[in-house]
């Protein structure tokens, strides 16, 4: 699949019908027990419009999708499409209503063709017309302003063409009013591009767009109206042009109260109270663009970021962890690319870049999932490239993924869970030491504050638990080298504080960190060096207190700003 | 050495055709992602059931009907395990071949004093005296209609459409409005209809009565047929041929002098040794339906 | 009408599960019974009671359960660990061959030598049996489910073709082996009773396998892999070297179980020895939990049952095979009321948005700050979500 050449024409202005809108949202209320994710809610999309949602996590940006897309069906409050009154019970009323949802997760079926898989929603039982259909296909993906091989089995296509697929699915059903949710979330940074392409497309076309966002300059760059929800209730609804992200990211963690007019636009810059909040939510003034409220799960109100670490000593500590030129051959390309870089005893070296550049796969080579292509992993004198897990654990690994579920045995206890990787410790002859585990386990829990009974089955915990849990156990080791992957992803604000704290004291006490983490915030606030990863390779490194989000932010999309040091280089990128 | 190659090649036919029967009943249950171990119970049940229908009602046809019947009411028993219930498929698959292969068991105990061997109404060959195509009316139905049909219907029918996105990803199937439970019941009522079918050729065509273990692990032989076949029509009509062809060729030179001193047993079990060695040849590195042995709950 | 996963499983629900089931599978069997020309309460009273009141009856139970417990453990030790042998009825049938061989072909030699001898062939047999499937699935990762069981019918034709080859009986001409000497006879356990050391023998496996699950690192580490197999990868544990492991160990305890039945209750090898002690070693381990315990319990019960549909098939004319579906039905009643137990019935509601698995508190992502919480010793129990 590629996409064609033209470029659409610039449509900034879109055209804006003043009659009826495309769909309008009344007085939505959802709650959740005591939870209230949506408060009488008014949203209006009109055709040729690209509305853009913002909100922090648990702002009720997806209960409300949901409830538009006949997902989860509002405790009260109308749905107007066209200016009729529509009842939405379930997706098939939504795609009948002329709606089409896109989310992070695709719906899509891996090992048939793109034709069929866009057949299949309202498909009968008897024949099928392939031809009809595949002709149909490409028309909508005419529409999109990308070609698409309807023949392609999906599981064949990357994720920025995958998710092509299900905007052309969208268009396929007859879609005018598209939800896409985070839709950049999983994108590289040219995929972006073409997605921006479409959408612009689709509105000339007259669609209206809902665009989910946390990125503040992609709101900017392609909305025409901005709605912010916080805490279930719409805060603002305001035109897009003009709209500076710094007083969008105020509206979102709730500062509209000190904020005199909100549609006027005021000097941002000399307002102390909000450059405070700015900072709060980890904004500085000079990088506004790139404001990073795509902080990790935040479900009540501002988060105080990691405070600013004072640069490290100078002084070489002894290595902790070392990676010389690591590769990992994928089926296409490399995944992992002459990965070499050294994390010292007693240091925090962070990993920025977008998701999906290759830090999963790094962090799974290191834990001793994933066997690499070639390279070395040292961690303090011990070459473990080759080592089972045990070993590595032996050799002072310690690991905090970014799957917590997938690294619990999610049948088995808390107790057993804290104990699992180190059952050789808690042996009395050929039996386990039940008495020591206890009094181990107790200890623990007490220690990290892990909310829960030894014997409560693990899969009862929540998230910021389970992380504890899983900090408990590789920190309990007092690990040379700790891997520690989205440590704080989906954790709410207290977890994820506590999150910060340990990893802070684990660095006193001299353990290297090697920190991978898409929340720039988090990387700033921790670490003492920041290197980022793109497409494979470690292409660039800032230290912490210098860095620039800016510059980061350049890096992130694969501009080289400056040189690596030679030690570090590995296949810096033209 | 006279080697009667048009013999044995008939033969070949006539011994796929249960495995094509029930093999086609298979791959719509995998193909919707349940694995049905209930599989050997079934077509013991439509023997069994064909067999007593037809000799109560001297009527071939009926006793097929019947066992059809029994097939897919059989499929709707795993319906209810694994789909309704969400039951290990494993347990599910063997506890029903149990119950099916006891009860009918029981009931031949109890309606035929053991030792009386009713010969039972039953289909001829058609073009009789014409050597290979001197066949039984429900191989060439398995040969020229079901399985060209169930090809069809896979490759070209919405229903194919939906049983493969169902097996493969339910949630995707959910969310473009597919009854994900509605069509595992459809796969395992249908799947079961063929494996009664293919029972019921047992004892309605090939023998004309009924014997304790006459499946003898066919059921078995089908699940391995569809894996090394890749859920795919013509492969594992391809494989119950070879099975066909082995077993054909045990029979023959059993009765072939020059293999007097090859026990009958070991004879017996070639075909059963040739299917475990496709299976490790072309068995390797297959890829199963996405949601194989997965239980579907919308979150 | 909604169908809702449970959000937490409720101590009495397994019970009553379990109860339910046992009411459900006696109400189905009644039907076939009075088919049979009986009374269900007094077929169930033969089936359950009676054997159990006499010296003899309990004997024969203790006799019936013998294979099972074997066949019982031998499942459940490779279920445990997410490896399906559904082989064991061949894995069996072999361990009758192996323990054959040297009962044959060295029958002079004294019950010491003897009986660890056979035995040994027995298991060794039982392993091998499971070796091909299990070699398979490690090697070129092919399901060991079909593999097993395409070698349960070659295996009984393995006995068949000895049987009716170079073991025929060489005074009686039929298709059984020779009777075995003296030194391989399983001696009884009391004189007079027909319960012999094979009991002994699958009791004390029972212990060792129950001590090795509940109370050793490997127990813990095989039931991490049975059942989270990924996270147990990931903390290092060979899940497939365990699987390998217990494959063939699983193997070679429905051998043993074999050469225990051919050495202390036939006698000689006869092609019915093993009379689906394998498949119903499915039903054992499943309805035992795949605990040790457990399948002790399910084998006694359905060594009871076995005898019982002996008894009734004499003394009622309800035919045996009463038994297998009293049993088959017993599992998949159970099966299913467990598995319904997770579910409750929502009638004309919508579903709530529902998450995974979340326990006790009803309602999603409540946001509230744990640092704050009070932390009693009362509170550490089920405060979380």
């Amino acid at each position: 699949m590629s996409f064609t050449e033209s470029r659409p024409d610039e449509v900034s202005e879109a055209p804006r019908a003043l009659g009826v809108p495309l769909a309008e949202l009344v007085g939505i209320t959802k709650s959740f027990g005591a939870l209230r994710a949506n408060d009488s809610i008014d949203l209006a999309v009109a055709p040729g419009e690209v509305h853009a949602l913002l909100g922090e996590n648990g702002a009720g940006k997806s209960t409300l999708t949901r409830i538009l897309f006949g997902l989860s069906q509002p405790d009260s409050g109308e749905i107007l499409i066209d200016g009729r009154l529509t009842r939405i019970a379930s997706p098939a009323d939504a795609r009948a209503a002329g709606i089409g949802m896109v989310t992070q997760e695709f719906s899509l079926v891996g090992t048939m063709t793109v034709t069929e898989n866009l057949m299949l929603a309202g498909v009968g039982l008897g024949r099928i017309s392939r031809a009809a259909a595949r002709s149909r296909v490409l028309e909508a993906a005419a529409r999109l302003g990308v070609t698409i091989d309807a023949d392609a089995v999906v599981e064949t296509l990357s994720v920025g063409e995958r998710q092509r697929v299900e905007i052309v699915k969208a268009l396929f059903h007859n879609c005018r009013l598209l939800i896409l949710d985070e839709p950049t979330a999983v994108l590289v940074p040219q995929d972006v591009e073409i997605l921006f392409d479409s959408i612009r497309r689709l509105r000339a076309d007259g669609l209206g767009v809902i665009f989910i966002s946390h990125k503040l300059h992609e709101v900017v760059a392609i909305a025409d109206r901005v709605s912010i929800l916080r805490r279930g209730r719409i805060v603002a609804s305001l035109p897009a042009a003009g709209l500076s992200p710094r007083r969008i990211a105020a509206l979102m963690v709730g500062a509209e109260a000190i904020i005199p007019d909100l549609a006027e636009p005021t000097e941002a810059s000399s307002d102390p109270a909000l450059d405070a909040l700015s900072t709060s939510i980890g904004l500085a003034s000079s990088d506004l663009p790139d404001a990073a409220t795509d902080a990790p799960a935040r479900s009540s109100g501002p988060v105080p970021a990691p405070a600013q670490t004072a640069p490290a000593q100078p002084a070489p500590a002894q290595p902790a962890l070392r990676m010389s030129k690591l590769t990992l051959a994928g089926p296409a390309r490399a995944l992992l690319d002459e990965v070499s870089l050294t994390v010292r005893s007693g240091e925090i070296v962070g990993i920025a870049g977008v998701s999906g550049n290759g830090q999963t796969e790094l962090v799974n080579v290191l834990c001793g999932v994933t066997a690499t292509t070639s390279g070395t992993v040292h961690v303090g004198d011990a070459d473990i490239t080759e080592r089972t897990v045990t070993e590595r654990l032996a050799a002072g690994l310690g690991r905090l993924t970014e799957d917590r579920r997938g690294s619990v045995a999610l049948s088995l206890s808390v107790a057993q869970n804290l104990v699992l990787e180190d059952l050789n410790r808690f042996r009395r002859g050929p039996f386990l030491d039940r008495r020591r585990i206890r009094a181990h386990v107790a200890d623990l829990i007490e220690r990290f504050d892990i909310r829960a009974d030894p014997n409560d089955p693990i899969r009862s915990l929540s998230g910021g638990n389970m992380q504890k849990v899983l900090l408990a156990r590789a920190i309990d080791r007092k690990p040379r080298a700790l891997v520690a992957s989205q440590p704080t992803r989906g954790l709410d604000v207290g977890s994820c504080e506590y999150v910060y704290s340990q990893l802070r004291a684990l660095k006193r006490a001299g353990t290297g960190v090697l920190l991978i983490s898409e929340d720039l915030d988090e990387l700033l606030g921790l670490a003492d060096r920041i290197v980022v990863i793109f497409s494979g390779r470690l292409i660039g490194e800032v230290p912490a207190h210098t860095a620039s989000r800016q510059e980061l932010g350049l890096l992130m999309t694969g501009h080289v700003a400056n040189p690596v040091p030679p030690d570090e280089r590995a296949g810096v990128t033209a | 050495m006279d080697f009667p190659l048009i013999a044995v090649l008939a033969a070949t036919l006539t011994i796929a055709t249960p495995l094509v029967w029930a093999g086609l009943g298979a791959i719509i249950n995998e193909r919707a992602g349940i694995l049905n171990l209930g599989i050997e119970g079934t077509m013991y049940a439509g023997a069994f059931v064909g067999f007593l229908t037809a000799s109560a009602s001297g009527s071939a046809t009926l006793g097929l009907l019947a066992a059809i019947i029994a097939g897919a009411l059989a499929g709707s028993l795993m319906g209810l395990l694994t789909v309704t219930l969400g039951v290990n498929q494993h347990v599910a698959g063997i506890g029903t071949t149990l119950l099916l292969i006891g009860a009918c068991d029981f009931s031949n105990r109890i309606l035929f004093s053991a030792g009386s061997q009713a010969v039972t109404a039953k289909f001829d060959r058609l073009f009789a005296g014409t050597g290979f195509f001197a066949q039984y009316p429900m191989t060439y139905l398995a040969f020229l209609v079901a399985a060209p049909a169930l090809w069809w219907v896979l490759r070209s029918s919405g229903f194919g459409l939906r049983l493969r996105a169902v097996g493969e990803n339910p949630e995707a199937a959910d969310a473009a409005g597919i009854p994900v439970a509605g069509t595992r019941y459809t796969a395992l009522v249908l799947g079961g209809a063929l494996m009664g079918t293919g029972g019921a050729f047992l004892t309605l065509s090939l023998l004309g009565s009924f014997t304790l273990d006459i499946v003898s692990g066919r059921g078995w032989i089908c699940i391995a047929l569809i894996i090394f076949g890749r859920w795919k029509v013509w492969p594992v009509v391809a494989g119950a041929l070879l099975f066909g062809f082995a077993d054909a060729l045990q029979l023959q030179l059993a009765i072939t002098p020059q293999f007097g001193a090859v026990p009958n047993e070991l004879l017996i079990a070639f075909p059963y040794l040739v299917v475990i060695g496709a299976l490790a040849i072309w068995g390797r590195g297959v890829r199963y339906p996405g949601a194989y042995l997965v239980p579907y709950r919308r979150a | 009408m909604k169908i809702l996963l449970r959000a937490r499983d409720s101590r009495w629900l397994a019970p009553a599960a379990v109860v339910g089931a046992v009411l459900l599978t006696l109400l189905l069997t009644a039907g076939p019974i009075r088919l049979a020309g009986a009374n269900p309460l007094a077929a169930y009273e033969r089936y359950l009671v009676t054997p159990l009141m006499s010296l003899t009856g309990l004997g024969d139970v203790l006799l019936a359960s013998t294979p099972l417990i074997f066949t019982g453990l031998a499942v459940a030790i490779a279920f445990r660990v997410g490896y399906f042998n559904i082989g064991a009825e061949g894995q069996f049938l072999v361990g009758t061959v192996a323990a054959t061989l040297p009962a044959l072909y060295l029958s002079e030699l004294p019950g010491l030598i003897a009986l660890p001898l056979a035995l040994g062939c027995g298991a060794l047999g039982g392993a091998a049996w499971a070796f091909l499937p299990a070699w398979l699935k490690r090697h070129a990762r092919i399901d060991e489910v079909v593999t097993t069981l395409l070698l349960n019918p070659v295996a009984l034709l393995l006995v068949q073709g000895l049987l009716n080859g170079p073991w025929r009986n060489s005074e009686t001409g039929f298709p059984d082996s020779d009777r075995f000497d003296a030194g391989y006879t399983l001696p009884a356990l009391v004189d007079g009773s027909r319960v012999h050391w094979g009991l002994v023998i699958a009791l004390l496996l029972v212990l060792a396998v129950g001590i090795v699950l509940a109370f050793t690192p490997l127990g813990l580490r095989l039931k991490a892999a049975g059942q989270s197999p990924d996270a147990a990868r990931f903390s290092g544990i060979p899940v497939a070297t365990l699987k390998w492991r217990c494959a063939l160990a699983s193997g070679a305890i429905a051998g043993l179980g074999g050469a225990s039945q051919v050495l202390g209750v036939q006698h000689q090898l006869t092609a019915s020895v093993s009379n689906g002690y394998g498949y119903t070693g499915v039903v054992v381990a499943t309805l035992g939990a795949l605990a040790a315990g457990g399948v002790l319990l399910v084998a006694l019960l359905l060594g009871d049952i076995a005898v019982g549909a002996q008894n009734a098939s004499i003394v009622l004319h309800v035919p045996t095979q009463m038994g297998t579906i009293v049993s088959s039905t017993l599992l998949l009643t159970v099966v299913a009321f467990l598995a319904a137990r997770r579910y409750r019935l929502v009638l004309r509601r919508r579903p709530p948005r529902t998450q995974a698995p979340r326990p006790r508190a009803p309602q999603p992502q409540a946001p509230r700050p744990r640092s704050t919480q009070p932390r009693g010793p009362a509170s550490t129990l089920g405060q979380e979500r």
